[in-house]
């Protein structure tokens, strides 16, 4: 077994969820994203299975690891109480911190979303928060959120929020010094290493591309090349 | 399956719920799409039945979005949720509710971590004390706050001033219930019912008079997917897999559906409109979609709230049709008014799917 697989070995998620694989497919079967796009859990596992560090290098960076939705319907279903979505999470993690991610298009976006959901929970203390989540980039919210969203204030007071507020309550603007234990988590746990990780993989990709970070934002956040799924 | 069935898988899967004080944590997306919800939960357990439910200003998000989008290392979500546990021992609970089932999901999944590890434990105790000097205990009990209002539901169907029937026929209105991926699929002994035929929705709609629908992606994801939303490139996977559930729960001409995660609802809710804009379908009655509700709006519903008051005009999918068929009075001129009749002017009606 190699040095990938070893890695991939000490991740938590992975001695969960990886005992033995009888290939039977019904992780992929039961899939949301094996129905849309190319891609089968139950080869993902077998190929970590197998342990060749050749096999998991190409893993790591293709575009396969990044089309499961988590949604973990595989452990359910799973005859042997295997867990591929825990794997692929593994991979995921793996790939990020080897900085293999920036191999694939769907691996690109670690970029965006990392910027969005650290920058949400370092600044707000929430994943989602109204500033950020903006009705141009979230059309299908329909016009009702359009509204919404040009009424902030009037439309949460009337739903009962706190928002902006002090004290507990919806929405409220999460106390500084809470804020400031969150960042301390962030550097003793390595999800700062990990932002500046991406970061750095994400700068030089996009130099490499001839693009600015906004414009490699724009790029990984909005652009679907062709291939992806079953039906192109 | 025939329901004795059912009636044999739901009784392997009881769950103990203990009937009060709980510490209370928020969800990241029902504060920013269903705030009205999680304001019912507290009203419901506190001012109706009299519960000690307690929030503490400093507990944040639980990191699970951005750990199930890949952005943080499973030891930071792992902190992050010793950290709020830490909140719940300092302000003397042992027993901790969730609003939200990605949440729910994550505390699940760390405490069965921690049980099978107990060194991973141990590390996160360390790294807690090294970040905030912080202690705490595990919860004795842990609950999704829809196992609360399914503890509470023949209490709430006491109290009730409607019933999920239709006013003119008599006939049990026809519900879809979904259920979120998070709640039991990971850990079916986790969720009231298990992970194939969870009672915590079905439990509450037969007590408030409705009938459930099975259909065959009774169980299929709504296909939120985290980074298959959260990146607008991916937004395809999302709404193929709304798209599937609703060709599949279609025949069966549900009246609404009822859910208890905080995604689920928003994408069902909103992949109707999209699909009405792109493709000119919509699946409930007359040009209408079939509305969507999480379970505090279908439990302050037959409470008697006002249905402004419970947030329904944040929905896309309008719910007159349902509130029309159960008898439910509404003013339609004030949907859209702020507090005190503030006129905070209303949105534009979408050009296919019917909406007021």
């Amino acid at each position: 077994m190699g040095k990938l697989y070893d890695l991939l070995r000490e991740d938590y998620r992975v001695k969960e969820g990886l005992k033995t694989c009888i290939n039977c497919g019904t992780c992929t079967a039961i899939c949301p994203a094996a129905e849309f796009y190319r891609y089968d859990p139950r080869r993902i596992v077998d190929t970590v299975q197998r342990g060749n560090d050749e096999d998991i290098e190409a893993l790591l960076k293709s575009e396969t690891i990044w089309y499961c939705g988590e949604c973990l319907s595989c452990l359910t279903r799973c005859p042997r109480r295997n867990g591929p979505g825990l794997v692929i999470m593994a991979l995921r993690d793996l790939s990020a911190r080897l900085g293999y991610f920036v191999e694939s298009e769907k691996g690109r976006q670690l970029y965006p979303l990392t910027k969005i959901m650290t920058g949400n929970i370092l600044k707000y203390g929430y994943c989602i928060h109204p500033d950020t989540f903006s009705w141009e980039d979230h059309v299908e919210s329909g016009p009702v959120w359009k509204w919404h969203t040009e009424h902030l204030e009037d439309s949460y007071a009337r739903q009962g929020a706190n928002f902006r507020g002090t004290g507990p309550g919806i929405l409220r603007n999460i106390p500084k010094e809470s804020l400031e234990e969150l960042k301390k988590i962030f550097d003793v746990t390595g999800a700062t290493e990990r932002m500046e990780t991406v970061e750095r993989f994400s700068k030089a990709k996009a130099e490499e591309m001839g693009m600015t970070m906004e414009e490699y934002f724009r790029h990984t956040f909005e652009h679907c090349s062709d291939g992806h799924f079953n039906n192109d | 399956m025939i329901y004795q069935g059912k009636q044999k898988i739901w009784s392997d899967y009881q769950k103990e719920i203990p009937d009060d004080k709980w510490y209370y944590v928020r969800s990241c997306i029902r504060q920013n799409f269903f705030p009205a919800s999680e304001k019912m939960f507290l009203e419901i357990c506190r001012n109706v039945l009299g519960k000690d439910i307690y929030e503490n200003e400093h507990h944040t998000t639980c990191g699970g979005i951005a750990y199930h989008c890949d952005t943080i290392p499973q030891e930071t979500a792992m902190t992050i949720v010793a950290r709020q546990f830490a909140l719940m021992t300092e302000a003397g609970y042992e027993n901790y509710v969730a609003s939200c089932i990605t949440s729910f999901g994550n505390y699940t999944e760390i405490l069965e971590t921690w049980n099978e590890f107990p060194e991973l434990e141990a590390r996160i105790r360390e790294l807690l004390w090294k970040a905030c000097r912080k202690e705490f205990k595990k919860p004795k009990h842990l609950a999704h706050s829809s196992d609360l209002i399914f503890k509470f539901r023949n209490e709430i169907a006491e109290k009730a001033k409607f019933r999920l029937v239709n006013k003119e026929t008599g006939e049990p209105l026809k519900v879809v219930e979904h259920i979120g991926c998070h709640y039991s699929k990971m850990f079916p002994s986790k969720g009231v019912g298990g992970a194939e035929y969870p009672y915590v929705l079905t439990g509450m709609v037969e007590s408030w008079g409705g009938n459930i629908i099975d259909y065959p992606e009774r169980r299929h994801c709504c296909g939120y997917g985290f980074r298959q939303y959260h990146v607008k490139a991916n937004r395809g996977y999302s709404i193929s897999n709304t798209h599937k559930k609703f060709e599949s729960m279609a025949p069966y001409k549900p009246d609404m559906i009822i859910t208890n995660c905080p995604g689920c609802p928003y994408f069902l809710d909103r992949w109707q409109y999209v699909i009405a804009e792109m493709e000119g379908k919509t699946y409930g009655q007359n040009g209408f979609g079939i509305p969507v509700f999480t379970y505090e709006e279908v439990a302050g519903l037959v409470l008697g709230y006002d249905p402004w008051d419970l947030g329904l005009q944040l929905h896309q999918t309008a719910v007159e049709p349902l509130l029309d068929k159960i008898g439910i009075e509404y003013a339609p001129e004030d949907k859209y008014k702020g507090v005190d009749s503030k006129d905070i002017m209303r949105p534009e009606l979408p050009k296919v799917m019917k909406c007021f």
